[in-house]
């Protein structure tokens, strides 16, 4: 068999323009990736000096020598802990119920699609807000405590929750489920038994990712008092908070300059966290496609 | 399940043993906790609109007219209700965040949907995710203490650049929403079949011929839809806008001047702990409420098209 090579009759105009279009792709993608490594670089050089464990350690101070971020940490944990608690479960129940139990066609249904899809754009601020009227003040009153920020984040999580749940049901072979029917299982069975252990990897991925989103969120909660000065750890879901995103905020707008350092330092940490997430998600999602495709 | 008939002569019954039905009852016990699970979202979405509209009504009855005025500052004594400021200040800002946006969110689509090959994609599309998994609060950090005075300050013409600018915070959305735009373009443009391209190559195109001529346009209603869903990001985004062009409402046309949004006023308004039922609690919720209502417009707008393209396809 002989192969033609045709691209020496390709006039030198269009073969110029071909080499600058891909070219100019080629660099914009590569600009996303300088963009990521300039940002780290920035962030650790700005910091770099006080990377220790003390930084993790210490609590926010008004003293540049002594403040760190151990109650914004453990608040960061307090509060998105809770978030997923509440909205995995409902998250994840509402994607089975969409999947596998809902009349199709039914205008409640299309109803409920459709809200799902819209909630998951509304700013994330706004969440805030409701967080605001009903939770912190209103009629729960709560105040600006671990749980109504917890129930705020979780509220803003529940639709991507539900989104990428839906897609990793969507994704189990029916076949599983026929078998299952076939053999007299009830239809409630066969998705507990084999419908919902198999969608795990592909849920838990995105909701890695959901999570580490709440992590970085910093907009609802300046309506939520998470800006305070918070020396101790939280210790229970009354418990007055600070979280990373926020504190790293307080520093930053500080007027002194050794503060800016200080909050250069924690987006590092914060950043840290958050790339180590991503990074499971990521290898959980490879080791999945790579599974699903044998 | 439960309606089987049978007739009575039947020598095998067919009517639900016990088990069955204690099985048949669990599920219905499973399906309506289930139900009751997908209605808390929109339990949500009802919650949202009540706290927003009374508040929002409340001021109105109140101020009126006054919203069209050329000065914001509700919190002040006495209180001016202008929306101008943040209106042109939100429009300065999400026009340069899309200005970034657009052309590398797109070249990024057609890099993923036509030029790399699988093992590229697999890497590539990672880093979006880096790119979209930033807090906001660090591009914040980083467009006040880095953008700002390194680039907007040194470079920018117009005017003396000093400290908050709307510059530097639509660069920061910008980077923001570049993920958006490049993941929902290459579903689009992905999307569009084989047979389109490779019909285009047999008649001799090239690539880039192919990528911008053929699939660009095929693919062009999900590449509209996401720079739909790109604007609404950037619409909402509240920390960047507060940290980098700072909250002071003022009414200029030059990007290197500081702004507030109405996002980052909410924010702004929001750390001073408003008491309820106070100027302030309600104006937080009146802006609260344009934000939501134009970012629910240009969400409906965009995932209807994107449905739509879906259709057409599939």
């Amino acid at each position: 068999m002989t192969t033609v090579d045709l691209s020496s009759k390709l006039s030198p105009v269009r073969r110029t323009k071909d080499t600058v279009f891909r070219t100019l792709l080629t660099l914009s993608v590569l600009s996303a990736l300088g963009f990521i490594f300039g940002i780290i670089y920035s962030l650790w050089n700005d910091s770099k000096f006080l990377l220790s464990w003390d930084i993790v350690t210490n609590f926010p101070s008004f003293d540049p020598n002594a403040a760190g971020f151990q109650s914004p940490i453990f608040g960061s944990i307090w509060v998105v802990s809770v978030a997923a608690l509440v909205a995995l479960p409902i998250g994840i129940l509402t994607a089975l119920y969409l999947e596998e139990f809902s009349p199709k066609k039914s205008r409640f249904i299309s109803i409920l699609e459709l809200n799902i899809q819209n909630l998951a754009g509304v700013p994330a601020v706004v969440f805030g807000m409701i967080g605001l009227a009903f939770i912190a003040r209103g009629p729960m009153s709560w105040g600006f405590t671990v749980g109504s920020a917890a129930l705020v984040l979780a509220m803003m999580i529940l639709p991507v929750v539900i989104i990428v749940s839906r897609e990793s049901i969507r994704a189990v072979p029916p076949s599983y489920k026929e078998g299952a029917l076939a053999l007299g299982a009830t239809q409630w069975q066969a998705v507990r038994r084999l419908v919902l252990p198999s969608s795990i990897p592909g849920t838990a991925t995105g909701s890695i990712l959901a999570v580490s989103r709440a992590m970085g969120e910093s907009a609802p909660l300046l309506l939520l008092g998470a800006l305070a000065f918070v020396t101790f750890n939280p210790d229970g879901l009354d418990s007055q908070y600070t979280v990373l995103p926020l504190a790293i905020f307080k520093y930053s707008i500080d007027s002194r300059e050794e503060f800016h350092y200080i909050a250069a330092a924690g987006s590092l940490i914060l950043v840290a966290i958050l790339f180590t997430l991503n990074l499971i998600a990521i290898l959980l999602r490879d080791y999945t496609t790579r599974k699903n495709r044998v | 399940m439960a309606q089987v008939q049978y007739e009575s002569r039947a020598r095998v019954s067919l009517a639900p043993s016990s088990d069955l039905r204690k099985k048949i009852f669990i599920q219905r016990v499973a399906v309506s906790i289930m139900r009751f699970a997908a209605l808390i979202s929109v339990l949500i979405t009802v919650g949202i609109v009540v706290s927003l509209v009374p508040a929002t009504m409340d001021l109105l009855r109140e101020i009126g007219g006054q919203l069209f005025g050329i000065t914001w500052a509700p919190l002040f004594e006495p209180p001016s209700f202008g929306l101008l400021p943040l209106v042109t200040g939100t429009f300065i800002i999400v026009s340069i965040a899309m200005i970034i946006a657009i052309p590398v969110g797109l070249a990024a689509a057609m890099f993923l949907s036509d030029y790399a090959t699988f093992n590229v994609r697999r890497v590539v599309k990672p880093i979006l995710e880096i790119l979209a998994g930033i807090p906001t609060v660090v591009l914040g950090l980083f467009g006040l203490y880095v953008v700002n005075p390194g680039l907007v300050e040194k470079y920018w013409p117009i005017g003396e650049p000093v400290g908050y600018t709307a510059l530097g915070a639509g660069l920061m959305t910008g980077v923001l929403v570049v993920p958006i735009v490049a993941s929902v373009a290459d579903d689009a443009l992905s999307a569009v079949p084989r047979a389109m391209r490779e019909a285009a190559y047999a008649l001799g195109a090239t690539r880039r011929e192919v990528a911008t001529k053929v699939v660009f346009n095929a693919g062009l209603s999900g590449v509209v839809a996401a720079l739909i869903l790109a604007f609404a990001r950037a619409f909402g985004e509240t920390t960047v806008a507060l940290m980098v062009a700072g909250s002071n409402p003022r009414l200029s046309a030059n990007p290197g001047d500081g702004m507030q949004t109405m996002a980052s006023f909410i924010g702004f308004a929001g750390i001073g702990d408003q008491e309820v039922g106070s100027t302030g609690y309600k104006t937080i919720f009146l802006v609260g409420t344009l934000l939501f209502v134009i970012t629910l417009i240009f969400n409906i707008v965009g995932n209807r098209v994107i449905a739509k393209y879906r259709e057409a396809y599939e």
